[in-house]
């Protein structure tokens, strides 16, 4: 179980028996659409709130994901979910409307990789069959949370990234068919003194670095048993931090390939999300709706999700406070060995 | 659950202090065009301005107004063109291209005023709409106040400036 310092290791193997995305128009005009199970048009949803919206992700890519997993909600056992919603109110009234006993997590946006985490442990444990592990952002309930109102118009600087209206769920068993869940390395909360919200892939990049490097330590790889190693979401700021200093550090990251969901989601190039993707959604769809899709193909053998967090609140960077970070990585590999 | 040890330490540890880090990231922060965007404020805000002038010299000249009875009529059309740019969903567009320009004018002061309102309507009119419209403007009319107090003393002690 306990490997090194801060990993665990699933040695009964929990798998991943169906995942699902749902995400918003600007995702499905992104390079991953045909990889999503829904994509709306709108970002309301046809819903009153911006949070009604958010919650209906939730909620459907919970049910989606049950779907594709071919079991009913009645066999799944628990539920593991959060959101970036003050009180995580998305999770909540999924939960409610899932009707699964539930554990309700908050990690920013690495939340999609520590409620996989749980999950995973919990069914490699024993303490469940079938556990879900799900997750949501939307773009205009982080932005009226967190910066302004959304028809607010300022400048956003180049350094900002767009939170992805997305949710993505995964339903992880004890056995059946599907990728493996084979090692999860939880963080430590770093902060090198970076305050600028607009500027969360510079403060998240140490955060990532310290799990990926501990990650290596506790399971005794290297880059080169990854096809894939991606942080959650850097972006094109933070992303290039990561990879130098990682390469300082000696990490040989030009052995495998290594990316960013927040950079993957969008065309960063042609559409307006400054410097790209960014929310609990943002690694979510991109694992759930892309990645696991490429390891169950078997075109990737084996990946490492590192999604990376700021846990920073409006009222923490008001008051000046620097903002804490933190990444939890999880290792996926096809299974086929 | 026995404590398993796997090569541990291969890597050794980000030895970087957080003032060295903020450095680091800071040589590597793209930079945002201090000129480029001096150009576009001004060119967005001039439009926005002109906009002003021709709808006065339409009250003036259509209405028969005298120029100070046509700028009161002609800021309201310039936030109403603003709120309905708001509600369109397009000012924001806007503002990211011309950043001062469109928040300087008065457009700018109705769009947070507006953006707030419709952003909070969710939460219902008294509490929603009226307790957050002034969320942003507030801050605009506190120190506007206190600016307009701190002026009118030194033009009471000094004796300069406005009309006698």
């Amino acid at each position: 179980m306990l490997q090194g310092k801060q990993t665990w290791k699933f040695e009964n193997r929990p798998v991943i028996i169906g995942a699902a995305t749902v995400v918003g128009p600007d995702e499905g005009d992104g390079p991953l659409a045909a990889d999503f199970d829904l994509v709306h048009p709108e970002l309301d949803m046809q819903q009153k709130s911006w949070e009604k919206a958010e919650r209906l992700l939730l909620e459907q890519a919970s049910e989606f994901a049950l779907n594709n997993a071919g079991i009913a909600k009645e066999q799944l056992q628990f539920y593991v979910g959060g959101d970036l919603m003050n009180q995580i109110i998305s999770n909540s009234f999924a939960a409610r409307t899932l009707g699964v006993p539930n554990i309700g997590v908050f990690g920013a946006c690495s939340t999609s990789m520590e409620s996989l985490a749980l999950a995973s442990l919990m069914v490699n444990s024993g303490a469940g069959q079938y556990v879900i592990a799900a997750t949501c952002s939307h773009n205009c309930t982080a932005e009226k949370q967190f910066r302004y109102p959304t028809e607010y118009g300022s400048q956003k600087p180049p350094t900002a990234q767009y939170t992805v209206t997305g949710a993505g769920a995964a339903v992880v068993a004890a056995s059946g068919e599907g990728p493996v869940v084979e090692y999860a390395t939880i963080g430590k909360v770093v902060d090198l003194g970076i305050k600028d919200p607009f500027n969360m892939g510079a403060a998240m990049a140490p955060a990532a670095v310290d799990t990926i490097q501990a990650h290596f330590n506790d399971t005794g790889r290297t880059p080169k048993d990854y096809d894939l190693i991606v942080t959650g979401d850097l972006a094109s700021v933070g992303h290039p931090l990561a990879k130098e200093l990682l390469m300082r550090d000696g990490v040989p990251m030009d052995d495998t390939t290594f990316k960013d969901c927040g950079l993957m989601v969008y065309d960063v190039n042609r559409q307006k999300v400054q410097a790209g993707g960014s929310g609990c959604g943002c690694s979510a769809v991109v694992t759930y709706g892309h990645i696991l899709k490429k390891v169950a193909k078997g075109e990737l053998k084996r990946v490492l999700i590192c999604a990376t967090g700021a846990l920073l609140s409006p009222l923490s960077f008001q008051q000046g406070e620097s903002i804490p970070c933190i990444a939890h990585a999880v290792a996926i590999s096809g299974g086929k060995e | 659950m026995a404590v398993k040890s796997a090569g541990g330490g291969k890597y050794r540890k980000m030895s970087m202090s957080p003032k060295e880090y903020q450095a680091f990231a800071k040589s590597r922060e793209p930079s945002r065009s201090i000129f480029g965007n001096c150009i576009r404020a001004f060119l967005v805000g001039g439009t926005i301005c002109l906009l002003g002038q021709a709808i006065q010299q339409l009250f003036i000249h259509l209405a028969g107004m005298k120029p100070q009875e046509a700028s009161n009529p002609t800021v309201a059309v310039l936030i109403i063109l603003s709120v309905i740019l708001t509600c369109a969903g397009v000012y924001d567009k806007i503002a990211q291209w011309a950043g001062a320009g469109s928040a300087v004018p008065v457009t700018g002061f109705a769009n947070s005023m507006c953006s707030a309102a419709l952003e909070h309507r969710s939460e219902g009119l008294v509490l929603g709409v009226g307790g957050n419209m002034f969320k942003l403007a507030g801050s605009v009319i506190v120190f506007g106040t206190v600016a307009a107090f701190f002026v009118g003393i030194a033009h009471l002690i000094f004796g300069t400036g406005g009309a006698h």
